[in-house]
């Protein structure tokens, strides 16, 4: 019963964020220069007052501002986020379009994050002040300063142009017209590089979350019960202090992933994978300002989705979790 | 004296200290050291780092990677102090009122700060730069938009603990307004740890710049490291240096501000640890 609650709320919060995200967008749009009709009568080459007029009453750009977010609100409640300027398609259909490709290289990148770090960190927790260690601190730094389309330049220049060893762009070779197992094996070849650039600074903050989180617990009490009921020491660290440990980083996870989505934005532009980062850079160089303020809902709600998920996987990994 | 020997405890302080005010000189002194600017073509392009007058190589163009590279310094420090100034402009007041008031206030400013936390806060920058016109005065209003909310809660997590304290207590006795009580009283007294975090916030605005500019989202008429890696991007394959240089100037920039974070956050906030 408690559980439920605590998921109704956060289902509310979701929905409130939501609604949020929308309002910001409908202000965002008064932002830029002139409105829709001044961009159509740019494209349509032809402009005279009349005309604007009608295309201002045809899309109710005349009505007063209350009204006008009235509509906006019921149209992005319909999925409506408007027809992308240069494509002449409907925003959301071009952005589910790429979704999936952007979704690959974040889960990617997260399961690599999450599973090197939290073995990274094990190793490093169960000798404290080794090398390994240090190492895992260090490199931590260099990646908190580092430009993350840096980091993916200098890979594709060590592992492309250098070594030859990884494909430098796109998602799949073009023109060879793989099918099977060789595509998804070619595809995951691609995905190699932008998945590693965005998963090496979350891995050593995984790593080092988990090695104080792991030291921490290990010494608990229910740990020394475990060690006086004569089980391993690898028992022990796997199933009583890992599993304990692990709790904080599912809450980490939640509040990275927006970070995470900005984070592909700028790595899908370095190696040119066709998903909603580089769908945005295009929208910024058409000027297609629906396309690119779609892609700002799409992205905060799929955040938002995330970090719901995240709160739900919390309170049953640890049922102690304060439900509010 | 103490305050500076506990600063420079650790040596890592001491070299970020010494390499920020080099970059922050050459920043200066830009326009005295290139004083043909960073656009001009003055000789053979894609020279190697090290050529005759080319300390740091040529561009494609044949532009002087040095003059570019000083330029961009001047661009990255400025938008990163600007942004941190009205980012802690803002979430410094926001922060303060609502620490210091709590309820209602508080409770809408911890809602607002939480949703920035929610949503991809780079992509709403894009979507910023791009509706008011890439120009430096955009670029620092929407990274102000994204870092004013973690400047708020650290205020006002300093504001909430100040102000239990007894002198302010003493100084509603006195019969202070809160306006007084705020910047005169607890402000002073919560200046360590607003410090360190304007740090913090300069080396993240740095970045997002970078990024903006590599995107092409930067002022197409002023030189930035993250435009000059952004376009090297071709030549990159053939002239490495014209891809490594300016992200290491970023890399090595945002690092010696981290390493003065956390030595201020030693000699200002002794009792707390990192």
């Amino acid at each position: 019963m408690r559980r439920l609650r605590y998921i109704l709320s956060r289902l509310v919060k979701a929905g409130l964020v939501t609604v949020a995200v929308v309002l910001l967008s409908f202000f965002l749009i008064r932002l830029a220069p002139g409105d829709a009709a001044t961009v159509m009568a740019g494209q349509a080459g032809y402009a005279d007052e009349a005309y604007m007029k009608g295309l201002r009453a045809e899309y109710g750009l005349d009505q007063p501002l209350p009204a006008q977010l009235w509509k906006y609100l019921t149209a992005v409640a319909h999925g409506d986020l408007g027809t992308s300027y240069g494509r002449g398609q409907k925003v959301l259909a071009v952005i589910l379009e790429r979704l999936p490709n952007t979704l690959l290289l974040d889960a990617f990148a997260l399961a690599v994050a999450m599973g090197g770090g939290i073995w990274l960190g094990a190793l490093a927790a169960r000798r404290p002040g080794s090398a390994g260690d240090a190492a895992v601190s260090l490199a931590s730094m260099l990646f908190y300063a580092m430009p993350q389309f840096w980091l993916g330049m200098m890979l594709v220049l060590v592992f492309s142009a250098w070594l030859g060893w990884l494909p430098p762009f796109g998602i799949e070779t073009l023109g060879a017209d793989y099918a099977g197992l060789r595509r998804v094996a070619d595809i995951a070849q691609h995905m190699i590089l932008p998945g590693m650039t965005l998963a090496l600074y979350y891995l050593a903050n995984y790593a080092r979350l988990t090695r104080v989180a792991m030291i921490e617990t290990a010494g608990e009490d229910y740990v020394k019960t475990a060690r006086a009921k004569g089980l391993s020491e690898r028992q022990v660290a796997r199933r009583h202090i890992l599993r304990n440990a692990m709790i904080p980083l599912i809450s980490y996870a939640g509040l990275q992933a927006s970070i995470l989505v900005g984070g592909s934005v700028v790595v899908e532009n370095v190696f040119s994978w066709p998903g909603l980062g580089t769908l945005a850079y295009q929208a910024v160089g058409a000027r297609d300002n629906p396309l690119l303020l779609g892609i700002f809902i799409v992205t905060a709600l799929l955040v938002c989705l995330f970090n719901l998920l995240t709160d739900i996987a919390y309170s049953i990994a640890d049922p102690r979790v304060e439900l509010t | 004296m103490s305050f500076l020997r506990a600063f420079f405890a650790r040596p890592q302080t001491l070299a970020g200290f010494c390499i920020f005010s080099a970059i922050a000189i050459i920043a200066l002194a830009a326009p005295l050291l290139f004083p043909r600017g960073p656009f001009t073509i003055v000789g053979m392009p894609l020279l190697p780092p090290g050529a005759s007058g080319f300390a740091a190589g040529s561009d494609v163009l044949g532009r002087d990677m040095a003059a570019e590279l000083a330029f961009g310094a001047r661009i990255s420090l400025l938008v990163g102090i600007a942004s941190t100034i009205v980012s802690i402009g803002a979430g410094g007041v926001l922060g303060a009122v609502a620490g210091y008031h709590g309820g209602l206030v508080d409770d809408l400013l911890m809602r607002v700060t939480e949703f920035f936390q929610i949503i991809p806060s780079f992509v709403l920058v894009m979507v910023l730069v791009a509706f008011l016109q890439p120009s430096l005065a955009s670029t620092v209003l929407g990274i102000a938009l994204i870092t004013w909310p973690q400047v708020a809660r650290v205020v006002r997590g300093e504001f909430l603990a100040l102000r239990q304290r007894e002198f302010v207590a003493a100084a509603r006795m006195q019969g202070l307004g809160a306006g007084r009580i705020i910047f005169g009283e607890i402000l002073p007294n919560a200046l360590g740890p607003i410090i360190v975090i304007a740090t913090m916030v300069v080396g993240n605005a740095i970045l997002t710049e970078s990024a903006l500019s590599f995107l092409g989202l930067g002022d197409p008429n002023l030189m930035s490291w993250g435009s000059m890696v952004g376009g090297s991007r071709s030549s990159m394959w053939v002239a490495w240096w014209t891809m490594v240089l300016p992200g290491l100037c970023i890399m090595v920039t945002v690092l010696a501000l981290n390493f003065i974070g956390d030595g201020l956050n030693d000699a200002l906030n002794p009792r707390r640890g990192r």
